[in-house]
Parts: structure tokens; C-alpha cells; sequence
């Protein structure tokens, strides 16, 4: 044990002490040294505790200031930032279609959804919101809910190793692994997809990719059954996590809270049956809620969540299976003005435009040589005003607060992250618990902090 | 009908019988910003340069507003003559655009409206969704702008505020007494924006650090802004990069 003091140079402990109280630096199981050494000023002693920003179980870079009274925590309170990187800056000096690429890398876990929020907006803009294309709307629709199970996995999975649970956490993976390679064969990414673009969506569906769905589909009835089977009754999961972090229907309404933490109150608010978007109206789903308010009650709200995006998907497979003999069905608006003009295709060399597309523009059309010119380096303009456009991803109310001043670029992007939103309420959901709490407090949350800091 | 360019010789009752062209009003706006990332004085050779932003028009819209926005506007009307102030003396415009409804709201009368919005069972917009700054220089003496995003579960509406604030007097009242989840994104704003949130509890900055120069995201601060240290080599900002390689 090394015991410091970060104070003035020079200065003595006993002043330092004076200002700032005794700094401990303590790694691992050093507790007891500190205990015996000085059991007169730890004994009746406020601690204060810095939790992070490395800390394993804070998923991610979040700083915890902790004030412990033995092994209550009295005082809790969030430190973030560590993640900035000016994603909403950056927007602004890239044309519209480039916006999509950032904003993926907003929230990790769940970029479709990211990439959805900010494309609706900017749909909402250019008043095209009408114009999408119905394959367009299905593809994002599959994704986006392929998206949510990987996302909700990506809570539970962790949520379980930090539990000390490691079986939980590679059950999740496991599932999880096989959506991103969904995502892979589908948008050529795991991760960051910039997939979804202002008008529909970068690509059409791949060859043999609903097949791939299906199997899915198949599989994760099994695994679905492997881990609700291993959670769900598990009696140290159910130890350490009911009536953990309780927040009720009131505090969910005071801290603005949405998504499964809300639902777990027991209000089946969700955006996606109450204010509909990419038709989602016409999809047979349920809206699962139970009513402990704490961790294993949001638990039980995103495995059923998962359960209705299976639903869901099936349907979405459905009906883009339907729609497999239609001649010239497109996925990206049928405007030249805003569409993005190249079609990409597999090369001997890899992945480029389309030979079909070179030959038209260099040999057959000189319009078409101008909008693909225009919109590759200028971009399209969007008429000024504003627009939001909320949707219902895995961890509450997400949108992109869009201003346009009429140029190439976002004036303004904002992204309304749910994770930022809900971390506000980790002194209510912390304080007055155990210091063990905490970590299944901020887990049941399921912040991502490439979302909080952006 | 304005004149179309080039074509000034036309008499004025020939030009009544041409074809209108498509949003040809908005040349007469004056030009606010050129160029496609603004960047200037150095080659930029990431694009197209000449591009020309004109000055977006400011829209009011006239009741009826369509929709619930009439009983939105109604409700908070009625709520707030019975305090003694009007919906004129505390909304200075209504914005119906695409299908959003916007109140402009005087920063005086914010705290009140913003009281009546949630408490009136008539309104009950319970779910504040955040605050997001824009900054506009060009608009003299109301240059920041925040933008307050709520939500009514029990009516299933949705609302937009905005305020604007003088850069001179960057002074906005602070919601977090009627929603106290407005307190990171006050943070958040006055962090990257600057403006300043009278009665918040805590405004200190949440994303960038404490000792932080400057408030980032405002127009008049460059994309970086601090050269990037690397190993014990310094990359100049963006923005006074010489080239892109």
C-alpha cells in the first residue's frame, strides 16, 4: 500500500489532511493495512471513493464518486466525459449523407439505431418522410430490431460478468456474435455501419442474407430457452439484483426516464405502438411490462423484448420474402436529387461501383453523370428548419435534434441519447444502497458511454 | 415576381406569364454563408467552394395550428391568463413545421410556462427529453438558441420550446425546479454553448474538462481549435491545416 497526497507540493501531511482529508491509494486487497494502521480515523470516517473511469464494471470509461458510510453508500455521484470526441461538432463540417457515419459511432451498441434517428430527422427536413421506399422501411425495420437484441444482449451479457457470472456473459455473446455476423453479410460491418442513409439504405439485401435470418431465428429459440433457463430463477442473480435500484413510475416521470426502465413500472410506454414510425403500426407485437421496479424486473422487460423482436423480425422476413419477385423494387429513394447514385458491387478487386453504373454515367446519360458528380462533392441541401424525430431504441427515447440552414451540412445535430438521459438518475437509483449495489445499479441502466459523452 | 437572373430585358407584363421558378423568392434573402465547410484563406481541397447559404426565413404560423397543437396552445393560454400573464406575453411566435409544434417562448416567462406545461392536466407534458443549443451569429441580439424537447405520455403530444438569448447577455432561467432531469443537458449546454442557466444547481461543464477554454460547439470556435500532441509531435487543428494529407 502506498498511501499519497495529491495536494501542493511540499505541503505536510497534516495540512493536507486539513484541506482534503487523508488520500488513500489502495489496489486490491490492501484494505486491511489501511484498517490496522489507522483504525482510529477510518473507524467513524466518511469514505470517498473514486469508482473509475477504468474501472472493469462501468462499462466503459464512467467515473463513479462514491461516499461510503461502511457500506452504505451515502452520496453517488456520475463523472463523465472521458469519451468525448465532438461527434455533433464533426457533423457539422461533413455533407448530410456523411452524418451517417457519424453518428453510428455515437452509441456502440445500438449504431442502426443511431443511424435511423438521424436519417428520419433529416428525412423529416426534405419532407421525403412520404417517399421511402416500402423495401427501404423493411430493411431498416429487420435490422433495427436484429439491432435491439444484439444491443439488450450486449447489456445482459456484461451485466452477468460483472456479476461474477461468466456463464451469462458468453451465453449472451454467443447469440450476439450471430447477429453481427448478420450484420456483416448484410452491411459489410459488425459495427458502424453507416447503413442506413437519408432516402433508405445503402444496399439491397444480399444474396441468400433472409436465409441467414431464418436460421437465426431458428437458433435463437434454443438459446433464448439456454438463458432464460440459467437466469431467470437463478436464486444469486435474483439475490443480487431484486429490489436492487428501485425506481418507481414517479421517479421515472421526475428524470424524464424511458425504454425498459420505464417499463419495468409497469407503463407500457413505447414509441413504437404509441407514436409509430417505419410502419410499425402494422406489425403484431406486445409491449412486455412488469411492475417490480428494480434490476431484475428491467432484466425480465429486455429478455421479453428480445422475445418480440423475434416476433417482429419474423414478420419483417415475411413480407420482404413477399416482395422477392417484384421487378425494380428499390431500398434507396427514387429521387435523383437526393439518392445516393453509385450501386456498390463485389469486385475481382473488392468492393466498388458498379461497372452498370460507370458504363451509364460515362456513356449513356450526362444527367446522370451531374447528380452523381453534384451529390458526391457538393451533397444534397436540405430546406432550413428543424426536426426531431424520436424512436424507441433498446434504452429509451432516441433522437437526432436536426437544424438545417438550407446548406449540404448540418447546422446543428444533436443526438437526444437515452444513455446521457438515464445517468442522471444513478445518485437516486445508488445512494442509500450497498456499495455492492452499485454495480448492478448502473447495469441495469445499461448505459453505453460512446452514447453518453458522444 | 422578382427578376430572373439574366433576364432583365423582359417588360414587367411579360414576366407575369412565365412559368414561376421553384423558390425563387428565397435569392432576395442575403447570402449568410458561402463555401462547403468554411474553411477560408487556406486551399481548401476537400470540395465544392462556391457554394451560397442564404438567410433562412423566420416562419410564424397563424391558428389554427391543426391538429392537437390547438388545444396545446389553448390549454397553456388559458393556464396562463389565470396566473395574470398571457399566452402573447410569453410566447413571441408559434412554429408549425413539418408536423412539429414550436413555441418561441420569452426567457422571462420560461420558469411559467414551463410550470404550466407540466402540472396543467390539460397539457401534462411529463417526459422532458433535453436541451440543445444552437448558435446563430448572424442574428443580431438573439444569437443562442435552446431548444427543449417534451413529451406527454398521457396525452401522447409533443412539443418544442425555443429560446433565444443575446450572446451579449447569455442569461436563460433554469428548469431543473419543474424538470429535474433538464440538469445534465443545462450542463451540457452551457458546456459546449455558454449559455448560462440561472438557478441551476451545479452548472459546471460535463463533457469537456474543467479547465476547458472556450465553449466548443458555438460557430466562432474552430472544429479542434488546440493542435493534437501525439507522441511528442504536435498535428495543427483542422482548421489551420494546410492540407488534407
Amino acid at each position: 500500500m502506498s498511501e499519497t497526497t495529491h495536494a501542493t507540493p511540499g505541503a505536510t501531511d497534516a495540512e493536507t489532511d486539513a484541506t482534503e482529508g487523508r488520500v488513500y491509494n489502495v489496489a486490491g486487497g490492501d484494505w486491511d493495512e489501511v484498517v490496522t494502521n489507522d483504525e482510529e480515523r477510518t473507524s467513524n470516517e466518511k469514505i470517498v471513493v473514486n469508482m473509475g473511469p477504468q474501472h472493469p464494471s462501468t462499462h466503459g470509461v464512467l467515473r463513479l464518486i462514491l461516499t461510503l458510510d461502511g457500506e452504505t453508500v451515502t452520496d453517488a455521484r456520475a463523472s463523465i466525459g472521458y469519451l468525448h470526441t465532438g461527434i455533433e461538432k464533426n457533423m457539422e463540417f461533413r455533407t448530410w449523407t456523411q452524418g451517417s457515419t457519424f453518428v453510428t459511432r455515437c452509441d456502440y451498441l445500438m449504431p442502426l439505431f443511431n443511424e435511423a434517428a438521424y436519417c428520419m430527422s433529416v428525412e423529416r427536413l426534405l419532407g421525403i418522410e412520404g417517399k421511402i421506399p416500402e423495401r427501404a422501411k423493411l430493411i431498416r425495420v429487420l435490422l433495427l430490431e436484429l439491432n435491439r437484441i444484439s444491443s439488450h444482449l450486449g447489456g445482459i451479457g456484461p451485466f452477468g460478468m460483472e456479476l461474477g457470472a461468466t456463464t451469462i456473459f458468453l451465453q449472451g455473446l454467443r447469440m450476439r456474435e450471430y447477429i453481427l455476423d448478420i450484420f456483416e453479410t448484410f452491411t459489410g460491418l459488425r459495427m458502424n455501419h453507416a447503413f442506413i442513409r437519408p432516402g433508405g439504405v445503402a444496399q439491397d439485401l444480399p444474396p441468400g442474407g433472409l436465409e441467414q435470418v431464418r436460421d437465426f431465428l431458428r437458433k435463437s429459440v434454443g438459446w433464448m430457452h439456454d438463458l432464460r433457463n440459467l437466469v431467470d430463477a437463478n436464486p444469486v442473480f435474483k439475490a443480487r439484483t431484486e429490489g436492487i435500484a428501485y425506481l418507481d413510475l414517479e421517479g421515472c416521470m421526475a428524470l424524464g426516464v424511458t425504454g425498459p426502465m420505464l417499463r419495468a413500472t409497469g407503463l407500457p410506454w413505447d414509441l413504437r405502438k404509441s407514436q409509430p414510425y417505419l410502419d410499425y403500426e402494422t406489425y403484431e407485437f406486445d409491449v412486455p411490462t412488469v411492475d417490480t421496479c428494480d434490476a431484475y424486473g428491467r432484466y425480465l422487460v429486455r429478455m421479453a423484448e428480445i422475445e418480440e423482436s423475434l416476433r417482429i423480425i419474423k414478420q419483417a422476413i415475411d413480407r420482404l420474402q413477399d416482395r422477392a419477385s417484384l421487378p425494380n423494387d428499390p431500398w434507396l429513394i427514387q429521387d435523383a436529387k437526393i439518392g445516393w447514385p453509385a450501386r456498390l458491387s463485389l469486385g475481382p478487386d473488392g468492393l466498388g461501383p458498379s461497372p452498370e453504373h460507370i458504363a451509364h454515367i460515362m456513356g449513356q446519360s450526362m444527367e446522370a453523370l451531374i447528380h452523381h458528380f453534384k451529390l458526391v462533392t457538393e451533397g444534397f441541401r436540405v430546406p432550413a428548419g428543424q426536426a426531431y424525430v424520436p424512436i424507441e431504441s433498446p434504452k429509451g427515447e432516441l433522437a437526432c435534434h436536426i437544424v438545417s440552414d438550407g446548406g449540404t451540412r448540418p447546422y446543428r445535430a444533436h443526438m437526444r441519447d437515452p444513455s446521457f438521459h438515464h445517468m442522471q438518475a444513478v445518485s437516486v437509483l445508488c445512494e442509500g444502497g450497498n456499495l455492492a449495489d452499485v454495480i448492478p445499479a448502473i447495469a441495469s441502466i445499461d448505459p453505453v458511454i460512446g452514447g453518453v459523452d458522444r | 415576381m422578382s427578376t430572373p437572373p439574366g433576364g432583365d430585358e423582359t417588360p414587367a407584363e411579360e414576366t407575369e406569364n412565365l412559368p414561376a421558378r421553384l423558390g425563387e423568392e428565397r435569392l432576395e434573402a442575403p447570402v449568410v454563408r458561402t463555401g462547403l465547410f468554411g474553411v477560408h484563406g487556406t486551399p481548401d481541397t476537400s470540395g465544392y467552394g462556391h457554394l451560397q447559404v442564404r438567410q433562412r426565413p423566420a416562419i410564424a404560423s397563424e391558428p389554427p395550428y391543426g391538429g392537437y397543437f390547438d388545444a396545446v396552445a389553448q390549454s397553456l393560454g388559458s393556464a396562463l391568463t389565470a396566473d395574470g400573464s398571457s399566452f402573447g406575453e410569453a410566447i413571441e411566435r408559434v412554429v408549425v413545421d413539418r408536423g412539429e409544434l414550436t413555441f418561441h417562448v420569452r426567457r422571462a416567462h420560461l420558469l411559467a410556462v414551463a410550470d404550466k406545461l407540466l402540472h396543467d392536466p390539460a397539457l401534462r407534458f411529463e417526459i422532458f427529453s433535453g436541451v440543445s443549443g444552437v448558435h446563430y451569429p448572424d442574428e443580431a441580439g438573439r444569437e443562442l438558441s435552446a431548444v427543449y424537447h417534451l413529451a406527454s405520455i398521457t396525452h401522447n403530444r409533443r412539443l418544442r420550446l425555443e429560446v433565444r438569448t443575446p450572446d451579449s447577455d447569455r442569461h436563460i432561467p433554469s428548469v431543473t425546479s419543474v424538470y429535474p432531469a433538464a440538469s445534465w443537458h443545462e450542463r451540457e449546454t452551457w458546456d459546449f454553448f455558454g449559455i448560462i442557466f440561472d438557478g441551476h444547481p451545479a452548472l459546471t461543464r460535463i463533457e469537456m474538462p474543467d479547465d476547458w477554454l472556450g465553449h466548443p460547439q458555438r460557430k466562432d470556435y474552430p472544429l479542434g481549435g488546440i493542435p493534437v500532441e501525439y507522441r511528442g509531435t504536435k498535428v495543427p487543428p483542422p482548421d489551420e491545416r494546410r492540407s488534407y494529407s
